[in-house]
């Protein structure tokens, strides 16, 4: 018996590299529109991304506000909400990591790794998801910010210059996430761990209080971690203010945690069983 | 096989081409050295209990996992070094139904065949087609969280045909399904060998390879312990079996020992099953075993003689039955999943030809 096979023709043939680089784009944006229908799709995923961090701007602004002294000109609520905009986006990334946990768990992940999609889509295209869906929950809370007093003093640049900064921060931590997701691979698990980083690095920031308030020892960490910076800058970037400082220190962490944890989640992803 | 061309001729070459595969993860050798090949549009039945090694295999076979050494090909690509043309001509099914819940049966389909790079028209008309052969028309825009496990797990096959793989992969199909649902699992099966892809399908049913595989590899502890075609593998576990029920328990183990003589007993001290094989000896191993049983007092229900299944085939090569658990005692009890501590001494060691 004699057949013929094609090997180098037909939508599945070998593919050159710009038609290659074309694919990875769509199969990004594939994945991408699936993860945003899915999030559209359950209202606890809704609940979650708005409607708590809602419920933390009420919480912070008039519960425990009262009890917290700052000299921000704004008092209070102005001081907050950069702070509340920061651990929102890092909270996001719980969903990246369970989302993933549960596509390896199901099956998911190797029905699409046995597949000829581009091999970066699954994680580009989760990224994007959970940027977008950032974006969503940080206008939404800022929305809810201005209902209860806060003001951008600062003009729009730099109000707009706030936003972008939270949301590359988030994606940063998204990735973190993603590699945590990947590298356990069950959702309980990930979620208790999430708890263990996720908790300590934005609440023992300048997010909520000013460090000045919390032990010395505490100080040292405060002072010095990615949170602190981004949300010193944001703050800055908001009510005007010195911000060059914190802005590269928190660019360069950005920077730096890309470098570690993009590779570390590709990396997750491929060995991925 | 010649390049003509950039297409290459196949010389009646097999559709998958496995050679001394091994993988160990850690101090766990999950293969063992595996040799297997399956010719175009025949279906491979790969048949071992939970842990031997078979889905360890499926992952190699389609790209998942790096083997630590041996050789494997599908449709003439090298599983690691052309894994990218491997995944252009495989589907995979495993065993549980790699859907996105949330969405409907249509949207889980489009994506996967917008993942294939069709256009969204192509997509959206190719999940209809596959829609309406599995059955799931009427289901199409309803959230797949609120399909039956059968309907998920056709909508999973559906998903691993969307590219028209040439050779698929399934991974323990009907593992979970209620009988009804394995049926029609069954057809769907049939129908896509019919159209001529190949199928490499693990199972730990035996009537399930019965049915559906041309030929038939048995795996247990990662190794090749028997192939050929069901009857092949039949005709090995030493001919036709008397098998009886003994009502009263306490008198399962009289009942084995009466019927000694004709071959080697098989008695389940539970359910009061025990089944001897006979050879060729046929109707007159019935009228001895009668004698035998009438002499000894032993009361039994269902005496029959009955051509060998494929678990007496598992049970002479590895001295286990396939699904069973092996107790401390040594004695066997109901329908667990165990990996046996067996004995070697049972196995042969034959290796599938290639």
């Amino acid at each position: 018996m004699t057949a013929v096979a094609e090997r180098a023709s037909g939508p599945f043939g070998a593919p050159s590299m710009r038609v290659r680089f074309g694919w990875a784009v769509t199969d990004t944006l594939t994945i991408t529109r699936r993860n945003l229908l899915v999030w559209l799709r359950v209202p606890a995923y809704l609940v979650f991304t708005v409607v708590q961090p809602v419920i933390f701007v009420l919480m912070f602004r008039y519960v425990f506000g009262g009890a917290i002294r700052v000299d921000s000109a704004g008092g209070y609520v102005d001081f907050l909400m950069p702070g509340i905009v920061g651990q929102t986006a890092a909270f996001a990334t719980f969903a990246t990591a369970i989302a993933l946990a549960q596509e390896l768990k199901k099956g998911v992940i190797d029905r699409l790794r046995s597949m000829p999609m581009a091999r970066s889509a699954v994680l580009a295209g989760r990224l994007v998801a959970d940027a977008g869906r950032m974006l969503v929950t940080i206008l939404v809370i800022i929305a809810v910010g201005y209902a209860v007093g806060f003001r951008f003093h600062n003009g729009v640049g730099p109000a707009i210059a706030m936003v972008a900064l939270a949301t590359v921060f988030g994606l940063a931590i998204a990735t973190i996430s993603a590699f945590t997701g990947l590298a356990i691979g069950d959702e309980e698990s990930v979620q208790a761990f999430g708890l263990i980083w996720i908790f300590p690095i934005t609440f023992l920031s300048s997010a909520f209080v000013p460090i000045s308030s919390m032990p010395g020892w505490l100080q040292a960490f405060a002072n010095n971690q990615p949170v602190t910076y981004t949300i010193n800058a944001m703050r800055g970037l908001a009510e005007g203010g010195p911000i060059e400082a914190s802005l590269w220190k928190s660019l360069v962490w950005i920077a730096g945690i890309f470098v570690v944890f993009v590779p570390l989640a590709v990396r997750a992803y491929r060995r991925a069983s | 096989m010649s390049v003509v061309n950039g297409a290459f001729v196949v010389d009646g070459r097999p559709a998958i081409l496995v050679e001394g595969l091994t993988k160990s993860f850690g101090e766990v050798h999950a293969l063992r050295g595996i040799d297997l090949s399956v010719p175009r549009g025949t279906v491979l039945g790969v048949l071992g209990p939970n842990g031997a090694g078979k889905t360890t295999a499926v992952r190699i076979l389609t790209t998942l996992l790096l083997p630590d050494g041996g050789r494997a090909v599908v449709e003439g690509y090298d599983v690691v070094r052309e894994a990218a043309a491997v995944r252009r001509t495989i589907g995979l099914a495993g065993q549980s139904a790699a859907i996105q819940e949330e969405l409907t049966g249509r949207e889980n389909l489009e994506i996967i065949g917008r993942l294939y790079h069709l256009r969204w028209k192509q997509a959206r008309s190719r999940a209809v087609e596959l829609l309406e052969q599995f059955g799931l028309a009427d289901a199409a825009n309803r959230a797949a969280k609120n399909y039956s496990g059968g309907m998920q797990r056709r909508l999973d096959l559906a998903a691993s045909l969307v590219g028209r793989p040439r050779v698929l992969f399934l991974d323990e199909p009907t593992t979970g399904l209620d009988p009804r649902s394995r049926l029609g699992m069954w057809d769907i099966i049939r129908s896509l060998v019919a159209d001529g892809t190949t199928i490499l399908l693990t199972t730990q049913y035996l009537d399930e390879a019965d049915e559906l595989a041309d030929e038939i590899i048995v795996i247990d502890h990662g190794l090749v312990i028997a192939a050929g075609t069901a009857e092949e593998l039949k005709g090995r576990s030493g001919g036709d079996v008397v098998e009886f029920t003994v009502p009263d328990r306490s008198r399962v183990g009289d009942a084995a020992a009466a019927v000694a003589g004709l071959g080697e007993p098989h008695a389940d001290p539970e359910t009061g099953v025990v089944s001897v094989g006979v050879g060729s000896r046929g109707s007159d191993a019935l009228i001895d075993t009668v004698r035998a049983l009438d002499a000894a007092g032993v009361a039994t229900r269902g005496l029959a003689l009955r051509r060998p299944s494929l678990d007496d085939v598992f049970l002479t090569l590895t001295g286990h039955a396939a699904e069973e658990e092996e107790q401390p005692s040594g004695r066997r009890r109901g329908r667990g999943r165990r990996r046996a501590a067996a004995d070697a001494s049972a196995r042969d060691g034959v290796r599938a030809a290639s």
